[in-house]
């Protein structure tokens, strides 16, 4: 920041900000803020995790509940979203609307069947009596597992939203603020899976 | 900042310099979460080495890799970008994760291994 810097001996020195105030900017990084609040949330649950993760109670451990294929397709379905979501934001910054609003639909599909996936593995556990309440593990499994798949829904109801938003109103500069604090949103979310499928999944198949 | 905005990838921005990638950037970014994502899970379902110890850290490393790939070109994080807060927070926050993880799997531990032992019996006749 070039706060006080005097570049001529003729100019008179200035002691304030002389660079311009970018409402975006102050919004991008309250928003980068709260991620990192919420990075907290599941640095806890994580922790949670850590601690339970093996006390089984006599029940079923990771290697007989969780099925690796599915969680490698899950992971796959929130990678290609997070770059479908990146080709939205390129297509953004070329002004292009209907481009945006198509890459925009291609990241809700690949969201909607990250979370069809996550909801159908739920259902299999609970129904072969593995659900939260059989053992600490399980507990923890579904608390730090759900709280993420809670952020994507949200960050899905968002999506459509503001796709909505932006067939209405066009790319002007709120939409664009917001579409890229989804950005930041979406991509915090693919983040936070990669520790989940490591730490989670990966690691406690492997005991 | 100004330096920001010189940059090839930055030329089309309208101005507010926050951090856009780029189409090479975010394929970049892509391919290195394939090869990233892919080498941990063929490492478990394929049951490749024989140490579990090693496999768990080889996984967690590399979890930890694609992590700061996805911060980078994904996010678009450089010590730059805000004047610097968003790095400082971050740096932040990964203290206390850092303290809250290790401190938390530290003091269970030792819990876990001072505590009396408990028998399947015993456990039936919990309250």
């Amino acid at each position: 920041m070039s706060a006080t810097q005097v570049q001529n001996t003729d100019e008179k020195p200035q002691f304030y900000v002389t660079e311009e105030h970018h409402p975006e900017n102050s919004t991008m990084l309250g928003f980068w803020l709260y991620l990192m609040s919420d990075c907290l949330i599941f640095a806890v649950l994580f922790a949670t995790h850590g601690v339970l993760g093996r006390n089984y109670a006599a029940g079923p451990s990771p290697a007989d509940l969780f099925d690796l294929n599915l969680v490698a397709i899950n992971t796959a379905m929130l990678l290609l979203s997070s770059i479908t979501y990146g080709f939205a934001m390129l297509q953004m910054e070329r002004n292009a609307k209907m481009e945006t609003l198509v890459w925009l639909g291609i990241t809700g599909v690949f969201g909607a069947a990250f979370l069809g996936l996550e909801l159908y593995e739920f259902y299999h556990l609970i129904l072969e009596g593995a659900g939260p309440t059989r053992s600490a593990f399980l507990s923890s499994f579904f608390t730090l597992v759900g709280t993420h798949g809670l952020h994507v829904t949200f960050g899905m109801i968002w999506l459509i939203t503001l796709m909505v938003q932006v067939k209405k109103h066009g790319l002007n500069p709120e939409n664009r603020r917001r579409l890229m604090c989804l950005s930041m949103f979406w991509h915090f979310l693919d983040v936070i899976w990669i520790g989940v499928f490591s730490f989670v999944y990966l690691l406690g198949v492997l005991g | 900042m100004s330096s920001h905005h010189e940059s090839a990838s930055d030329a089309h921005s309208d101005g507010h310099g926050a951090g856009h990638g780029s189409f090479r950037g975010y394929m970049i970014g892509f391919v290195l979460s394939i090869i990233l994502t892919a080498i941990p899970f063929w490492l478990v379902m394929g049951g490749v080495l024989d140490s579990k110890l090693f496999t768990a850290v080889l996984v967690m490393g590399i979890g930890v890799v694609q992590i700061v790939v996805h911060m980078v070109y994904f996010l678009h994080m450089n010590p730059r970008s805000e004047g610097g807060w968003t790095m400082m927070a971050l740096i932040f926050t990964l203290i206390i994760v850092g303290i809250a993880l290790a401190g938390s799997l530290w003091v269970m531990h030792h819990l876990n291994t001072n505590m009396m032992p408990m028998t399947h019996e015993m456990m039936k006749n919990m309250p």
